[in-house]
């Protein structure tokens, strides 16, 4: 186990350094500059106010400098927030979208697995044509739209839970809940799919031939294995949640860190749009790892072929 | 229909009438409002170092956190605020300011020093202040910034702690104006060197001599100010407190308006426009902008005068300000917006109307002008576009246009807005949609970017005359004279047709009828809200 982990973190590594150079030299490929009021500057002005900021300097001395500074953790400072560090606005905007994201992916799943489950076991019934229906629903409306009919209904007509802000848990619930929506949806048509194959597997008979209670068989035997495929997709999912959705955030006034991502490219804030892609990227590097390590959890076969390699 | 709508306009009335009758009775209760404002702002002020910020947010805190020598007023002319009082030299080069006994939020005196101190440190190259060109007026300033020259030779002076000293390369008529900009404002050097890359990035890292002053800021959420008690002015200061609450986006802010939790809305779209259309909530904030067709004279078929001319009356400029934009925009007749002005008075009403729609004589004037050049066919033309909704929708009304009038085929190009700014520096575009904004309360801040050789003449149009009535202007102290140079200049361009003004634009706002006194301006900051008050909330 011990090797197998330092292998992973050994291709982590190598995976997050071609991410960076890949990125790096895009960026710099994209039109303009990083200045914020770059049409009014007089064009002298502007160049010497870009080699203050050494970008006058060739790319890949530009592209040295900055590995250097990301081996030793510095994402430098944003070049339109002037003085505020990468890491200190990630730090802020962080922990209001992994909330977000965290409370819709732990209710997304429990439903989707407790819908996909009850569908399978009671399959082509009024429940299973309803999950369903509400799982291509899900998978329709986009999570935006589903914001702004909770925020209008429930925040301004009804006036049951606050419209759009940040402080309470009140304030999370809609927001959790419109991002949810899609976790619902996927869960469920994975969990049904796998539960409808494992029921009819040979072990099961065995199962229900031991004598075994329909719960145990059910929990222990079926859904263990049905499971397998929402975890490869639940790694992803809640990294992707977790790190902010734009337009989410942005119906609900949170302050997260979704903007990020659009704001750093649409300004060319060169050390932001690093900052973020190597955070996004390293997350998700990290759950597909945790994910490899849950498989082994769940089934006991991936972790002894695993064992092999 | 009509009907209907009487119905309503006059239920409206009555509404409203009740709705002031009760005010009237509230206020009789003896003012017991709470003296708290909503306000919202549409982003996270990137920083508040006066001397280095660049956008509208910081300068709309900073307007009201902040003071300079002068400040604008309801009526948007500036008024002593730090100084007391100026005494401008005949040639109206040098400038002594007195000032008056201010004191900043930790109760030190506010002193010449702190204006010198400032004003040399966003010159200071090292510093990269992106608006460091709006001190050029001052001697030397351009030099020390562009590394040519001294800080020595700034023209800034502090002849002692209440005095204060500036001359200007040339006699401008707005330089009081221009002393309520952010960057004007005064510093402290021993806070900015106490703190030093972390000045201003939190309320106890900087002083504050304005109205108010900032004691909380959550990042991308929300800042609160707080009434300054240290302020020299602070008898007529109303307010308590000020919660700025960030949303960049029209429904939420409307979603918190209607829930009570904004007393204020920015910027209202197209979509919402008709819903709140007639109610006395609406305020319309006219911009100081022209935006406008910019001519690229260095194609062969825009080298054209008539050819310019045709693109330029071939358009009806109404329907993008009444069909498409719905929000109080006003259709251009001339390059220079209607509310700036030259000595008290509007420059349009100085200068002329040049702007109208005739398609026939447009579709004649381009045979005319194809004729001229020996084009047999009409070329295709690209229109540079920006990406925004209402702006696309100009783009599509202008295509159309072209066509049925000029029987030209027009190709929009959208691009992402940097992108389109570097075809249009690499002058790479025949036609551009573009627009300015004024720096400053003076037709000089759109007219000199058509001089010849300026960075910002992207169509490269140029004449000798122009450019002799603007530098003329420039350096003329007799400003009745100067404002005719500058009106017989604009005629030139319009003449010429450099380029085709389309309309000035407005913002459609809405504000809580309880919330009194705010100061919209035109130029530099947006709002004042120094004599705000609350009044007939409860």
């Amino acid at each position: 186990m011990g090797r197998f982990i330092l292998i992973r973190f050994m291709y982590m590594v190598i995976t997050l350094w071609v991410i960076a150079t890949v990125t790096f030299f895009l960026m710099h490929h994209l039109p303009g500059s990083p200045l914020a009021n770059e049409e009014r500057i007089p064009p002298e002005l502007k160049e010497q106010i870009l080699a203050q900021y050494g970008l006058d300097k060739p790319l890949p001395v530009q592209y040295l400098d900055y590995l250097g500074k990301l081996v030793q953790g510095d994402l430098g400072t944003s070049f339109k927030y002037d003085g505020r560090s990468v890491t200190e606005m990630i730090q802020q905007g962080f922990p209001a979208s992994a909330q977000i994201g965290l409370q819709a992916m732990v209710f997304g799943v429990l439903l989707g697995v407790i819908l996909g489950c009850i569908s399978a076991l009671r399959r082509g019934t009024l429940v299973d044509n309803g999950a369903t229906v509400l799982s291509v629903l899900g998978y329709a409306i986009p999570s935006f739209t589903l914001a702004a009919l909770f925020s209008y209904y429930v925040g301004v007509v009804w006036r049951v839970l606050p419209a759009a802000g940040w402080g309470t848990f009140a304030h999370s619930v809609l927001p959790s809940l419109a991002l949810s929506f899609l976790v619902i949806a996927q869960i469920t048509r994975y969990v049904r799919t796998e539960m409808l194959e494992v029921l009819g597997q040979d072990y099961m008979k065995t199962a229900r031939a031991k004598g075994l209670e329909r719960r145990v068989i059910i929990i222990r035997h079926a859904l263990r294995n049905a499971l397998i495929p929402a975890i490869t997709i639940i790694g992803p999912l809640t990294v992707a949640l977790m790190t902010g959705s734009l337009v989410v955030e942005k119906i609900f006034n949170i302050p997260g860190m979704g903007w990020m991502f659009v704001d750093s490219i649409i300004t060319n804030d060169y050390t932001m749009i690093m900052g973020v892609t190597m955070f996004y990227s390293f997350l998700l590097i990290l759950s597909i790892f945790i994910v490899d390590i849950l498989y082994g959890v769940v089934d006991p076969r991936i972790r002894l072929t695993g064992a092999k390699e | 229909m009509g009907k209907k709508w009487n119905m309503a306009l006059s239920l409206l009335l009555v509404v409203s009438m009740v709705l002031t009758a009760c005010g009237g009775v509230q206020q009789g209760a003896g003012g017991k409002d709470k003296q708290e404002l909503n306000w919202v702002i549409t982003a996270e002020p990137p920083g508040l170092d006066s001397a280095i910020t660049t956008d509208t947010v910081s300068f709309q805190i900073l307007n009201n956190i902040t003071e300079g020598l002068y400040r604008l007023n309801k009526d948007n002319e500036p008024e002593p605020a730090i100084a007391k009082d100026v005494e401008i030299s005949d040639d109206k080069k040098t400038y002594t300011f007195k000032l008056r006994d201010a004191k900043w939020s930790d109760g030190k005196p506010v002193t010449a020093h702190d204006f010198e101190f400032a004003w040399k440190r966003a010159l200071d190259p090292k510093n990269k202040s992106q608006y460091a060109y709006i001190l050029f007026p001052i001697q030397g300033a351009q030099e020390y910034n562009e590394g040519k020259g001294d800080q020595e030779d700034v023209a800034v002076k502090a002849v002692d702690d209440k005095t204060l000293k500036v001359e200007l390369k040339d006699p401008i008529p707005y330089f009081l104006m221009m002393t309520s900009f952010a960057t004007y404002r005064p510093q402290r050097e021993d806070i900015v060197e106490k703190y030093g890359k972390d000045f201003a990035e939190d309320p106890d890292k900087m002083v504050y001599n304005g109205p108010f002053k900032l004691t909380q800021w959550q990042h991308n959420k929300s800042l609160k100010l707080e009434k300054n008690e240290k302020y020299w002015d602070k008898d007529k200061v109303k307010l308590d407190t000020i919660n700025f609450t960030k949303s960049d986006e029209v429904s939420t802010q409307v979603n918190l308006y209607n829930t009570g939790k904004l007393d204020f809305v920015e910027n209202l779209d197209a979509s919402f426009v008709d819903k709140f259309k007639g109610k006395e909530d609406v305020k319309v904030f006219n911009e100081t902008t022209t935006f406008y067709l910019q001519f690229n004279t260095n194609d062969q078929f825009f080298a054209n005068e008539k050819i310019r001319k045709a693109f330029t009356m071939a358009l009806d400029r109404s329907i993008m300000t009444d069909k498409i934009s719905k929000t109080g925009s006003k259709p251009a007749q001339g390059l220079v917006p209607p509310n700036v002005e030259v000595d008290g008075k509007s420059f349009r009403e100085l200068s002329g109307k040049y702007l109208k729609e005739d398609p026939k004589e447009a579709k004649k004037l381009l045979e005319e002008g194809m004729k001229e050049e020996g084009i047999k066919k009409v070329p295709k033309v690209e229109l540079l576009g920006y990406d925004r909704d209402t702006a696309k929708k100009d783009q599509e009304y202008m295509q159309q246009t072209f066509k049925e009038v000029l029987g030209v085929d027009v190709d929009i190009q959208i691009l992402p807005f940097k992108q389109k700014l570097e075809r249009e520096d690499a002058g790479k575009f025949q036609i551009s949609y573009a627009g300015w904004g004024a720096d400053y309360n003076d037709p000089m801040t759109f007219l000199d970017l058509w001089v010849t050789g300026n960075a910002f003449n992207r169509g490269d149009w140029s004449n000798k005359e122009y450019d002799k009535l603007i530098k003329k202007a420039q350096s003329n102290p007799d400003f009745e004279e100067r404002a005719k140079q500058l009106a017989k200049a604009e005629k030139i361009l319009m003449e010429e047709q450099a380029i085709a003004p389309l309309y000035h634009r407005a913002r459609m706002q809405l504000q809580k009828p309880y919330v009194k006194n705010v100061w919209r301006h035109p130029f530099g900051a947006d709002y004042t809200f120094k004599e705000a008050y609350i009044e007939g909330k409860q």
